[in-house]
This record gives structure tokens, sequence and C-alpha cells, in this order.
């Protein structure tokens, strides 16, 4: 049991704790709320995990910028997690702006956002199609 | 090397990244010339050349050499390196090539299904589209894979969301869509994190030199478990399926031909590469990740997704539904574990993309002559389109697996990848399951033949320009289950490409 509360064990991974909480606090929004804007916020928040897993990757304790001082001894830390987390905070932000553009034109068509009214009106689509395929049979 | 004279030879050192770039710079010139009709041959051009690289890449590789090209240079690990062996050489030409066949036809029918204003930037996004399947599949570089299946899916959401002038459902299938598809790319990211954190490279060969030592660890396990189910949400594997349904009913027809024959192959393709060249296949079946995960999801995909498209009014869905079965045989023959049966999913995946594909452009002839795909408003049309009847009647029984039809010859493999493992009842199972897809290609030929026409409305049959590219690939279709010697040789090439019996893990570079 000692081993489970070891204490050092917790506080040395902090930055991976916080990385699963905001992971599942993420995709918990993601599933959980039925407004689509909030999902979009639910799918940054789960995207931001990912980068501070990357980001804290990269970090060496007592580490430096990056940059070549002429020291071959200086400790620094690894660029290459940032530069690949830049390309996916691109890919981020591209994701929501076009989350954000469908929502726009969801809300054109529909007058809502709440994914249960979209689900009823679809629904009703849907009912009228079958009756009308049934009136044909 | 760049001083060489301009000749073919010199430019075939650089057939790798032209493959990826020539679609890539299209892209953008279609959106800069701004002609709707100049753009349609900007894309055909660039598509054609497409098929040109991967037919010749494919002919350099069959024997089981790899071209190995260093982007600026840079000698792999540390560059982005481009690999290409038998098996992505294969999938490479499956891509141009349905992408080649759909271009013409997406020219005349997407006039009647999207505004003008918006036809040239469906060119522009089809490129791209395009562009990230073929880098997906072309690169070696495991986080170069991440970029471009982002650059292939948000495009895919556009190309989704256009066929909102047809039906608003296709705004919400495009959202779900975004939703899923990010998730999975999502979960890929954390997997290759866990991959670099490990390794400290992102070089798939590299990593298939470094991973063995690495088998016991926890971290590169549940990699493996993040990279499976990521690429297993873009495939749509059985429980993940969810998105695909409506995104492929609710699509410009155009755009579900090109979807369901390249974009779902092209996951799968990562897939494999990913279990059994950069992860050892030992490893890979050690975890149980094929009998325990991929197998049964499989076989249920296999059965509910065609039991479910049985029941669907909307002919659209029924081979949406459809598709998803059919990747359960394309799962089916990883889980053997076996290279019958690697070589039975590489064939499946091109007698699929040509069927498919072949079926849903003759859907998409209905509905740009009657503006419906509803079963039921389809009765009669045998006599008043006899071509495109006659196509969905020869795709669908390729989809069954009749002797004489691509299908066929994917399912053979299939069994007897499964008889030589003396899985009896699973090649019974195959064979029940295809008895399903008999229901629902049944259903739709007795509405167009047997059924007598709805009202008096006279439908003609299609133009020329949407069953010429339809035809093309049901004559493919029914081409690849006489002769088998294309696709048999290089789906063996390109399981021993997979399966190591060529490692790709012999010396980078070459």
């Amino acid at each position: 049991m000692s081993e489970l509360f070891d204490v050092n064990f917790i506080i040395g991974h902090f930055q991976y704790w916080l990385g699963i909480i905001l992971m599942m606090t993420g995709l918990f929004v993601v599933v959980s709320r039925g407004n689509l804007v909030k999902k979009v916020v639910g799918l940054n928040v789960f995207q931001t995990s990912v980068f501070m897993l990357y980001i804290s990757m990269g970090k060496i304790t007592g580490g430096t910028a990056p940059i070549f001082t002429g020291n071959p001894q200086e400790v620094y830390s690894n660029p290459l997690p940032h530069v690949l987390i830049l390309t996916a905070i691109v890919v981020g932000i591209a994701t929501t702006a076009l989350g954000l553009a469908l929502i726009v034109r969801i809300r054109e068509e529909y007058e809502t956002i709440e994914e249960d009214n979209i689900q009823h009106l679809e629904n009703a689509m849907q009912r009228k199609e079958d009756q009308d395929a049934g009136a044909m049979i | 090397m760049f001083s060489a004279p301009f000749t073919f030879a010199a430019l075939s050192q650089h057939f790798p990244i032209l493959q990826v770039v020539i679609p890539l710079i299209a892209a953008p010139l279609a959106v800069f010339i701004g002609v709707t009709s100049i753009a349609f041959l900007l894309a055909f051009a660039a598509s054609i050349t497409s098929l040109i690289i991967s037919y010749s890449m494919l002919m350099q590789v069959i024997d089981g050499s790899v071209i190995s090209y260093h982007i600026g240079g840079w000698a792999p690990p540390w560059g982005i390196e481009y690999r290409v062996d038998a098996a992505n050489a294969f999938v490479l030409l499956i891509l141009s090539a349905i992408s080649t066949v759909v271009l013409p036809y997406a020219k005349t029918s997407i006039e009647r299904e999207i505004r003008a204003s918006a036809q040239t930037l469906f060119y522009t996004c089809y490129l791209l589209c395009f562009t990230g399947l073929l880098g997906m599949v072309i690169t070696g570089d495991a986080f170069n894979v991440f970029v471009f299946l982002e650059i292939s899916s948000l495009s895919t959401y556009v190309l989704v969301a256009l066929g909102a002038e047809r039906d608003k459902r296709a705004l919400t299938a495009a959202f779900n869509y975004l939703i899923m598809g990010t998730i999975g790319a999502t979960f890929f990211v954390i997997g290759l994190g866990l991959l670099y954190m490990m390794t400290g490279t992102l070089n798939m060969a590299d990593l298939a030199n470094r991973l063995p030592a690495l088998s016991d660890n926890r971290t590169v396990q549940t990699a493996l478990g993040f990279i499976v189910v990521g690429m297993g949400l873009k495939l749509a594997i059985y429980p993940l399926h969810l998105w695909l349904p409506n995104a492929y009913t609710y699509a410009p027809s155009a755009v579900t031909a090109f979807l369901a024959a390249t974009a779902t192959k092209a996951a799968i393709y990562v897939l494999l590469r990913f279990m059994f060249s950069v992860f050892a296949p030992d490893f890979t079946a050690a975890t149980g990740a094929l009998n325990l995960i991929i197998l049964p999801f499989a076989v249920i995909a296999m059965f509910a997704a065609s039991i479910i498209a049985v029941f669907q009014a909307d002919l659209k869905k029924t081979l949406a539904y459809s598709s998803i079965a059919q990747i359960g045989y394309m799962l089916l023959g990883i889980s053997y574990f076996s290279h019958t049966g690697i070589t039975a999913t590489m064939i499946h995946l091109f007698n699929h993309a040509v069927t498919k594909a072949a079926l849903f452009m003759a859907v998409g002839a209905i509905v740009y002559q009657t503006g419906t795909s509803f079963i039921p408003k389809l009765a009669g049309l045998g006599k008043q389109m006899p071509w495109t009847s006659a196509a969905i009647v020869a795709g669908g029984l390729s989809l069954i697996g009749i002797p004489a039809t691509a299908g066929f010859i994917s399912k053979w493999v299939l069994i007897s990848g499964a008889l030589e493992k003396g899985w009896w009842w699973m090649a019974m199972l195959i064979v029940a399951s295809s008895l399903i897809a008999v229901i629902y290609v049944w259903q739709v030929v007795e509405t167009l033949y047997l059924k007598e026409p709805v009202g008096d409305v006279v439908v003609k049959e299609a133009p020329l320009s949407l069953l010429i590219p339809t035809w093309i690939l049901v004559i493919a279709s029914i081409y690849f289950g006489l002769d088998t010697e294309l696709t048999l040789s290089s789906a063996r090439a390109a399981a021993d490409a997979l399966l190591g019996t060529a490692p790709l893990a012999a010396g980078a570079g070459s």
C-alpha cells in the first residue's frame, strides 16, 4: 500500500497528473455537453492536454533555452517536441475555426445549436421520409 | 543531383516527393485562377500525374526493393524520410487511380449538387484531401502521418459539409465527423508522444529498430493502444463507426464515391504499418490487440453492419453500412496474423475500393437524374436507366462475392487464410455474412427491375460523363475478378513488405 502513496512519485509526475486531468475534463465536456460550441471548447481543452504532454517532455531540469552558446557542456531543453506542438497547435486552430464555421451554418439551417433539438428535428425529418417511403410500398 | 539534365530519369529520382507536392501545389493554384473549368483541368492533370508516378513506383518496388527519399537532403532519422515499398506503393496506386476516375464524374455531378461559386473551391478541397491521403501513405516519419492525416481530415469535413445544399443534415454529419475525427487524430498524437518519450525518434524505420528492446515497457504498450484507437476512429472499426453512415449519405455523390474508396483505405494502411512495421508483429500479437480487439469487432462489424444495411430505406445509407461490414473483412484479414491474412486485407482494399466507388457513382447518377436515393422511389428504374441499373447490379454482385467478380477473389483469399489456420468456423461466418449482403443487394435489384414505376414521371438515362467513369470501375471490378495477376502479386508483395519478409528495418537509406 505504501507504494501507492509514494509522495515523491506523485509530486515528481505532477505534469502528467495535470495532463490526465485536463484530458479527461476535455473529453468529458465533449461527450456530456449538448451545446455544440461547448463541445468545441471541450475539444480544445482535450488537445491542450496533449500539447502539455509534449512540451513537458522536452524540459530538462536546469536546462536553458536551446541556443548555441559555444559551451559544449551546456544543458538545454529539447526543442523538437516544441516544434512538433507548434504544428499541432496550428492544426488545432484550423479545426476550431472549421468547427465554429460549421456551427454558424448549423445555426442558420436549424436555428439551434443544442444537440437535443437538432436530433429532434432530424428524427422528425427521418420519420417523414420513412412515411413517404412506406406510402409508396 | 539538381544539375542533372531535365530528363525523365533525373525526374524519377524525385518521384516520392512529386507524388505529394504536385496535388498540394495544384490546390492553391486552383483558387488563384478562380475559373471552375481550369480548376477541374488542373485537378485532373495533377491526378493523372499522380497515377503515372505511383504506377512507375509500384513497378520499381514490387520485387521487394525500397525507395528511400530524404527530404531536403537531410539523412534519416534526423530529416523526414519518404519511404516507398510494395505495401504503400500499392495503396498509392489505389488512391490515385480512384481519384483519376472520380474527378471527371465529379465535374458533371457537382454541377447539379453544388452552387457555381463553390465549385472552384470544391476542387481545391478535393486536391488537399487527395494530398493528405497520399502523404499519410507515403511518409516514413510517424509525426508526418499525423500532419497529413489532419490535412486530409480537415478538407474531408468541408467536402462533406458541401452536401448541405441538397440536405441540411450534411452539416451535422460533418460536425460529428469533425469531433470524432479530431479525437481520433489526438489519440494518435498521444500515442506518438509516448513513443517519442521512450525512443527519442519519430522515423518509422528507426522506431522499428529501437522498440524491440522496450517490448516489456508499459508506456510502449499504451502507445500501441492509443494508436490503434486513434486510427480505429478514422477507419471506422465497428464501435467507432458512428460518424460514417451520415457523412457518406449526405455528402455530395462524387465526394462519397471518393471517400468510400480512399479515406478508410489509407487509414487501414497506416494501422497495418504501425502494427506490423513500426511495432514488431510479435509484440502486437503478444499484447492481444489482434485476438481480443480486432478479431471480435471485425466479426461483429461483418454481421451487425450488414444487418443494419438491410433495414435502410436510403440506398446511400445501405451502401455506407455495407462499407462498415466490408471494413470488417479487411480487419479480419489483419487479425489472422499470417501472410495470407495480410494479402487478403490488401487485395480487399483494392477490390472494395473499386467496387464501392462504382456503386456510389451509380447511385450518384440516379441522384443526378431523380434527386433521390430512396429505395422505394427507385421502382422500375431498371427500364428507364438501364446502364446505371446494370452498374448497380454488377457492383452488388462483386459486393456479395459472386465468382468472376473482384469481391470473390478477396473472399477466396480471406477464406483460404482462415482454413490455413484451421478456423473452419470462421470460413462459415464469412460465407454467412456474405449471404446477408445478398439480401440488401436483392432488395435493390427487385425494386429496380421487378416493381412498376411510381407515377408517370419519365426518367432519362444518366449522361455519358457519369456513365463512363462508373462503367470503367464496374468493368475493373469484373476484370480484376478474372485476371488477378496485378492485384494478387501486388498484395503478396505488400504483405511481404509489412510482415518483414522484406523488413522495413533493414538499414535506413538506400
